[in-house]
């Protein structure tokens, strides 16, 4: 469980969709000081669209006690068109709509509640769009 | 560096010991070593747990079991890199005696999985907590979406999958120390329960306590000890992305062909030297793709070459004697240690009904989070 600082220090990247273009094209939504492979400092700031497609794909039945209210619900690695790989829950989608190479499209979503006297948790879901 | 050897080995069963703690189950497989090996004194102390903090609510293990094997004072550390931490503290036994700090060192593995609930939550700390565990993926849904992409790619069938852990647990059935000595069919995987599509339950290695240890010293002192004793000859580990969105390629295990060419270049052996291999077959997809990063078969390949006889008896290379994780069972911190005591067995004749015939070389490869670390040990019969 997140208290208010874990979870204030990833807004960025969950709100918003901040992200670093490294100079070997390397794209993060990871926050990240270098380029993993290189160890290079240099990068540039980009704002994620919030778009791309489907790599590989799982529907998930047993899970942790945070998300047990959401099962069966997918879970997909998505390339957005930037170039930066992410993990994210699938929404608003059949399953039978999945597959690889669908193109979907980030909705900005609650992802859990923290019980009774916890905060609400917000971030980026994915969609597909075609 | 001075070549060293594993001259006795101890291990609880493996399953669901209730009447077992993590210190009682690191105890008696650590007693039963030294006992193994006829050594009075250790000189140090190697632990690899990946979270017994989380599962038994215990940290600080090194110290704990210096003491409850009667060895205190020693030094004692515990080691964590996920699911390969058992491979981890064998690593570093090696290195402290390869070195020549010290000549009779412990390593041991242990995790104690049964006392807590929501040992998903648990297991999901091995991978990336805010950017893949935050966003609801399970540790069987990672390697489903190595499954998913690794299918579309090769078209490996759903069938083919299922002869991983089929194959397993008619090994296991020989194996007394096994968690699940039993066959299964291919009616019974394809109906078993779904936990991660397209993988189910009879994919998924189970939760299990265990331990298991090992003695190593320099190999020309352990024949002071015993007549059975095998050497270890390479060693490699290797490190890969921590996120599995980060592999390049989803349908490979990047940081096991790392480790792999390190402890073959290390043996000066090649792949087809190996004549047996004890492999992380967390997952059914897992075996099949860790097969091919270690060369036994060409990419894309592994899971027909399986289903075809190729792993087991009689076969190129016999994968996952033991059971494997899927069949002897697979407490997390001991399974990386226990692959050895397998490997151990082979090479010494000590195997039983499971002895692979004329068995001189062994590999064994443990395998952290969804290849976000690997350790690879090569093992030489004397």
């Amino acid at each position: 469980m997140a208290n208010s600082q874990r979870y204030t220090r990833e807004i960025p990247h969950r709100y918003r969709l901040e992200a670093q273009k490294f100079p070997s094209g390397f794209v993060s939504l990871s926050r990240r000081y270098c380029d993993p492979i290189s160890g290079k400092k240099e990068f540039e700031k980009i704002n994620l669209k919030g778009t791309g497609k489907i790599l590989t794909y799982t529907i998930i039945h047993v899970t942790s006690d945070q998300f047990k209210l959401l099962t069966p619900y997918a879970v997909a690695i998505i390339e957005t068109d930037e170039g930066a790989r992410v993990t994210a829950m699938i929404t608003d989608t059949k399953f039978e709509d999945l597959k690889i190479g669908a193109r979907v499209e980030f909705v900005f979503r609650k992802i859990m509640e923290e019980g009774a006297s916890g905060i609400i948790n917000y971030g980026y879901k994915a969609k597909v769009v075609e | 560096m001075r070549e060293v050897a594993i001259i006795g080995v101890g291990m609880t069963k493996f399953g669901e010991l209730w009447d077992q703690s993590i210190r009682d189950m690191f105890a008696e497989a650590g007693l039963k070593a030294i006992e193994n090996a006829k050594v009075d004194k250790i000189d140090a102390l190697y632990v690899g747990a990946m979270s017994s903090g989380l599962y038994a609510y215990q940290e600080h293990l090194g110290s704990l079991m210096a003491d409850y094997l009667g060895q205190v004072g020693v030094p004692a550390v515990r080691v964590e890199s996920a699911c390969a931490s058992g491979g981890q503290a064998v690593r570093l036994g090696f290195m402290d005696v390869a070195s020549g700090m010290h000549d009779i060192v412990l390593v041991g593995g242990v995790e104690k999985m049964w006392d807590v609930e929501d040992g998903t939550f648990v297991l999901a700390t091995a991978a990336d907590q805010e950017y893949e565990v935050y966003n609801g993926v399970t540790f069987p849904g990672l390697y489903a979406m190595i499954a998913r992409a690794y299918m579309d790619r090769y078209g490996l069938t759903r069938e083919e999958l299922a002869q991983v852990p089929i194959k397993n647990h008619k090994h296991a059935v020989n194996n007394p120390n096994a968690q699940y000595p039993f066959e299964i069919d291919l009616k019974q995987v394809l109906n078993s329960s779904m936990v991660a599509d397209p993988l189910r339950l009879l994919d998924c290695s189970p939760i299990t306590d265990g331990a298991a240890c090992l003695i190593l010293c320099p190999l020309d002192r352990a024949k002071e000890f015993t007549d059975k004793y095998v050497k270890i000859r390479g060693v490699g580990v290797a490190s890969g992305p921590i996120a599995l969105h980060d592999h390049k390629d989803l349908t490979r295990l990047e940081a096991v062909h790392l480790a792999a060419q390190r402890a073959y270049q290390m043996a000066g052996v090649s792949p087809n030297d190996i004549d047996f291999a004890e492999v992380h077959d967390c997952f059914s997809i897992a075996e099949i793709v860790v097969a091919e990063e270690l060369g036994f078969f060409e990419y894309g390949t592994a899971g027909k070459a399986i289903a075809e006889g190729q792993a087991t008896y009689g076969g190129k290379v016999v994968i996952n004697s033991s059971g494997g994780l899927k069949a002897k069972g697979h407490p997390v911190g001991a399974t990386g240690v226990a692959q050895l005591i397998e490997a151990y067995l082979q090479l010494t004749n000590q195997a039983g009904k499971r002895q692979v015939p004329n068995a001189r070389l062994g590999l064994t490869q443990n395998m952290g989070g969804s290849g976000g670390s690997c350790v690879i040990h090569i093992l030489e019969g004397m």
